[in-house]
């Protein structure tokens, strides 16, 4: 049995995962877009400090590990975990803080599990939660936006270059308290005494729908992910199952707009990284369950988890642990959404042994 | 104090009841004879050549029942070992080489040219698998020979070889495709 | 025109690039008397047939030149008169490029008829009858599985043919061989299916066509028309026309797991065993040849051939006109689920519907697999609804319990997986693997089987004669000692010595007694013979390669091990000995 040829079928098509990756990066624009508008080159920075920081992680294991670098290197996967990373991350956020977000993202997100494909936790949800629990303080200072100054004088929104440059790198020398503000979502779970109106006339960061500001950005990753919808970069289950439940969630539990409000499912939707989870992390395929049924009780899952955690849970977003929980629950659900197979009369579910034929 | 003495007699009571009722189901739901030994000689390749240092596959079977190492079995080579230790929860040991390696089927053959018909190699196989009579021509049954290679040895004038199951259109497989660029990861056959 | 029945969609599929234009330009054609043909003895699924001639025989065109063993084999006739030149191993079309045993016919050029015998009326006819003239002409399924014809037409007692379904989908890119079928040979192939009809009895006959043949739709709507089948156009998907997504298609039944379409009371045949079908009962001509398609960008003129069967492939491309320096792989088949071709030197057989000699960038060589990102194209893809994804994890780590969990057997091997993976995966390789693997396990278990009850069997037959030895050994030492008492009386009355003979018989019954082993001796034994087993191996491996150091040294070693072990068990034996 010496001899290898080459199993059917002999031509492939044109998809490829590089292609994959590079659209899913193209998807994102409009909000990087958005962002860089609104609160300057942070965004920018982010990028660029965690894209340079992740490959060169992932290429020093690649080196260790023994594999060929280049070839790992090009399929994509590290620039766009290192991307989306930044894309969560507040803007301006310090050049360490980017890095060990990145380094744990790219060593104990990805490698420790053998690489591209292997691991159970979403890399780049893992990064952030890391560093979300270590540095509360960097990781709760969300910038202002533009045009703040009119509400706000004390308040200053930091639009230049060299400006965003000395805050990612020399983080001491700009005290927070002049540049950031709390976020909608912040705010509204910290309320105890003033009704929803109230606090929108009270508060510059609540907007028309939901954060000022911050609704565009989540109106401009809606695009994006309907973009890779219709390119079918991926199916509509995972991020159709996540807001669905979130919108559910929001609507059973509203309790009205007094002071014990929870929101409105606008605000659930479009505030806080709920759009960017929906269409660019829920539905990393690695992570995430592998058939159709499965990705739709796995988005509904993060959904839920995200609505519980930000209502009775201690943090006011709650993406990445939602993310990282139904994680674990991946292969679970797996196991028990198997589709049936032509010529079984039912589909073969749960986790027994199989009956020998 | 008397709270205490109505706990006490109150679990004690529930002790003799469940003791009863375990004690019921031991004897009247006993399962007769040791099935592990059956089942562990169904997973042996039952070539019956000794290389596990025992006299036959159904001893080595029952070595292993009284903890034997699992890993003796040199035709049934890593497959066998694999499924014994999922059988008794056991780690899988690899292949003991000091009982021989793991070899593809081989079949015996009789070189007929040489053959002096003293049936001691008939005498040697333990299935039957020699077609032949004293002063007759010795032959092979490939269908049955399971490659234990025990005839070897009783042949006075040495006329049998082992030969590997030859390759045809019907037992030719896929090999499982080389494993990811670089990775070492095991699959490839 | 009739109203389309109903029809149905098969979950998944792809749409790859057709490249069905290539080869229908030119029509059908017929190339050249090969100078040579090979005629392998098994060109289906099922047993090899058995030659009737040997080498040095003149035979005639449609002789019977092997017959079939068994059921489940088919005859095989001369598809051209001349001299069988050769009976042995040969070149075969097969992914291993291993041979197979063929006969091999040079033609003398006359291409002579033997006489034919066409059914007259095949109405009158029992089916039996009619069965026994499909399995003497040796047709076997032209669809690519290659089923032979008969069996699967024969009814079992608990199979009721409703619905007769005629395979002329195609929906394999770049093969046209049944598009040309039935735009040239459309009322014959109706004539077939009518004596398929006159067998099974159905209540209805769908004949399942692909949108992108409308001329072949027309060709055989137009031939149909009179009679009681139906065409039915279906959208060009691959793999449409396999047979359990057809059947799918055409009725929205499933065919149950491991079971057969006869189990819901549907057969499926190809457009082109109908045409066999057709020669073979009204013509009388037996299965010699077979439409092929030859295409690639590496041909000049790809087209249709009605080839002979046992026609050397090379034969076949040079007459399309093949450009060998542009040829970088060779199919049988299509690109999806055909198989490479070592050399050219194999001939066509029953099962060859295309040839497809392809240049380095129509089938350029598969990138390097990238490793799996679960995106879940492939179970899109799946036109079974599997989990591909899962079962190449399964299959990399031989699992084999969830491989059979997860329905691998269901899989049909159409590439549609492998095809939409976007990391290259050679997903179609794994599951073959895993197959292979799973069968040749149960069959290593149902040989340990049998090995184990001939073991068992062969101890009982040794213990039986080992009984059988000690009574009559008991019997003769009970003759001895009446004997011996015998004598001892007879010399205490004679005050004779008592025969020395019978002491040694004595002595040797009780020296032969001590023979018998304790189960630890026993081990010493055999651990002993193990050793002296490997030492002569050794030494046997040395004398054939005297250089080998690592040999020499281990032989020392052996013999130690040896002589300890032989050591061991006499020490254990002496122990016991009177």
């Amino acid at each position: 049995m010496a001899v290898r040829p080459p199993s059917s079928p002999h031509t492939l098509g044109n998809n490829r995962t590089r292609n994959i990756m590079l659209q899913v990066l193209a998807a994102t624009v409009p909000g990087i877009v958005l962002m860089t508008w609104f609160f300057g080159w942070g965004t920018l920075i982010n990028i660029l400090l965690a894209g340079s920081f992740a490959i060169a992680i992932e290429a020093a294991i690649l080196r260790l590990r023994q594999r060929p670098v280049s070839f790992y290197l090009n399929d994509g996967s590290a620039l766009v975990t290192a991307w989306l990373l930044a894309l969560a991350l507040p803007p301006y956020s310090p050049w360490w803080l980017v890095l060990v977000a990145s380094g744990f993202a790219m060593v104990f997100g990805k490698h420790l599990y053998g690489g591209l494909g292997q691991n159970p936790f979403n890399p780049a949800m893992l990064g952030y939660a890391v560093v979300l629990v270590s540095f509360p303080l960097e990781m709760t200072s969300w910038p202002v936006w533009r045009g703040i100054e009119q509400l706000q004088p004390a308040l200053t929104p930091t639009l230049g270059l060299l400006d965003g440059l000395q805050r990612a790198f020399t983080p001491g020398s700009l005290p927070a308290d002049g540049w950031a503000s709390a976020t909608a979502l912040d705010l509204l779970k910290n309320n105890t005494a003033l009704t929803i109106d109230e606090l929108r006339a009270a508060q510059p960061a609540f907007g028309s729908m939901a954060g000022r500001a911050w609704e565009w950005v989540a109106l401009a990753w809606l695009a994006g992910g309907l973009f890779l919808l219709y390119k079918r970069v991926y199916s509509w289950h995972a991020p159709v199952g996540m807001l669905a439940a979130l919108a559910v969630m929001s609507l059973l539990f509203w309790n009205g707009s007094g002071s014990a409000s929870n929101g409105s499912p606008l605000l659930h939707l479009l505030g806080g990284a709920t759009m960017l989870g929906a269409f660019f992390i829920v539905t990393d395929p690695v992570t995430c369950a592998t058939s159709p049924r499965g990705r739709l009780v796995f988005g509904a899952g993060v959904g839920i988890l995200v609505y519980v955690i930000r209502v009775w849970g201690n943090y006011p977003d709650a993406v990445a642990f939602a993310v990282l929980l139904m994680n674990l629950c991946a292969p679970t659900i797996d196991y028990y959404t198997t589709p049936r197979t032509y010529g079984h009369s039912k589909a073969r579910r749960g986790l027994g042994k199989v009956d020998k034929p | 104090m008397s709270i205490i003495l109505t706990a006490v007699l109150t679990l004690l009571v529930l002790a003799l009841i469940f003791g009863a009722v375990l004690g019921y189901a031991a004897v009247r739901f006993r399962v007769e004879g040791d099935p592990i030994v059956e089942q562990i000689n169904a997973l042996l390749p039952q070539t019956q050549c000794g290389q596990c240092g025992h006299p036959g596959c159904k001893p080595y079977a029952e070595a292993i029942a009284n903890g034997a190492p699992i890993n003796k079995c040199p035709p049934g080579g890593e497959t066998t070992i694999q499924a014994l230790a999922d059988l008794l929860d056991v780690e899988p040991l690899p292949l003991d080489g000091e009982h021989g390696e793991e070899k593809p089927p081989m079949v015996a053959y009789i070189r007929e040219a040489e053959c002096i018909g003293c049936t001691k190699c008939i005498q040697a196989c333990p299935v039957d698998a020699i077609l032949g009579a004293a002063r007759q021509m010795h032959t092979v049954i490939v269908a049955e020979c399971t490659g234990c290679d025990l005839c070897l040895e009783p042949c006075p004038v040495d006329c049998i070889d082992m030969l590997p199951l030859p390759v045809t259109i019907q037992n030719w497989r896929w090999d499982l495709p080389r494993p990811v660029t670089g990775s070492a990861r095991g699959g490839a056959a | 025109m009739t109203a389309q029945p109903r029809i149905w969609d098969i979950p998944g599929g792809i749409h790859p690039p057709q490249n069905k234009a290539q080869s229908t330009a030119r029509g059908l054609e017929q190339p050249p008397l090969p100078e040579r043909l090979i005629l392998p003895l098994l060109q289906h699924i099922g047993n090899r047939a058995e030659p009737l001639v040997k080498p040095g025989d003149r035979v005639l065109k449609g002789q019977v030149i092997a017959t079939a063993s068994g059921l489940f084999s088919c005859p095989v006739h001369a598809p051209t008169s001349g001299t069988v030149s050769a009976l042995g191993p040969a070149p075969y079309p097969h992914a291993s490029g291993l041979a197979e045993p063929a006969i091999i016919i040079d033609s003398d050029g006359e291409d002579r008829w033997i006489e034919a015998q066409p059914v007259a009326d095949y109405r009158s006819l029992e089916p039996l009858a009619l069965l026994d003239r499909i399995r003497d002409a040796g047709i076997s399924g032209l669809g690519g599985a290659g089923f032979p014809t008969a069996p699967k037409l024969a009814a079992r007692p608990d199979h009721r043919i409703d619905t007769l379904i005629i395979n002329g989908a195609e929906c394999e890119p770049y093969i046209t061989s049944d598009d040309m079928t039935m735009r040239h040979r459309a009322p014959q192939i109706v004539a077939g299916i009518e004596v398929l009809m006159h067998i099974l009895q159905p209540a209805q006959v769908l004949i399942g066509i692909e949108d992108n043949k409308p001329e072949a739709i027309a060709a055989m709507r137009a031939a149909a028309e009179q009679h009681p089948m139906q065409v039915v156009v279906i959208p060009t998907k691959y793999p449409s026309g396999g047979e359990k997504q057809l059947i799918q298609i055409l009725t929205g039944k499933e065919v149950p797991s491991g079971g057969l379409p006869a189990d819901i009371g549907l057969l499926c045949h190809n457009i082109g065993t109908a045409l066999a079908v057709h020669d073979a009962v009204l013509l009388g001509r037996p299965m010699i040849s077979r439409i092929t398609t030859l295409t690639g960008a590496a041909l000049a003129r790809p087209t249709n051939v009605k080839a002979l069967i046992g026609t050397p492939i090379q034969d076949l491309l040079s007459f399309a006109g093949l450009r060998p320096e542009q040829l970088y792989r060779l199919v049988m088949g299509g690109p999806m689920m055909g198989f490479t071709l070592p050399d050219s030197a194999a001939p066509i057989i029953k099962t060859s519907n295309c040839l497809l000699a392809a240049t380095h960038d129509e089938l350029p060589p598969p990138p390097p697999a990238l490793p799996c990102i679960r995106c879940g194209l492939c179970a899109e893809a799946c036109p079974a609804e599997l989990l591909p994804q899962q079962l190449h994890w399964f299959a990399l780590g031989k699992d084999h319990d969830q491989l059979q969990r997860h329905n691998l057997f269901d899989c049909i091997e159409c590439g549609a997986c492998a095809y939409v993976c976007p990391s290259s995966i050679p997903l179609v390789q794994y599951f073959r693997a895993g197959k292979a693997e799973i069968r040749a396990i149960e069959q290593q278990h149902s040989r340990a089987e049998q090995s184990r009850l001939r073991f068992e069997h062969r101890q009982q037959r040794l213990q039986r004669e080992a009984e059988q030895r000690e009574l009559e050994r008991q019997a003769r030492a009970e003759k001895a000692a009446r004997a011996k008492a015998a004598r001892e009386a007879q010399a205490s009355r004679q005050q004779t010595e008592t025969s020395p003979a019978a002491a040694p018989d004595l002595a040797r019954i009780q020296s032969r007694k001590a023979s018998t082993l304790s189960p630890e001796q026993k081990q010493l034994k055999v651990a002993a013979a193990t050793a002296r087993m490997a030492l002569q191996r050794a030494q046997k491996q040395l004398a054939a390669n005297p250089d080998n150091t690592d040999l020499q040294a281990q032989i020392p070693k052996l013999e130690q091990a040896f002589a300890e072990a032989q050591q061991a068990f006499e020490q254990a034996t002496a122990q016991e000995a009177p």
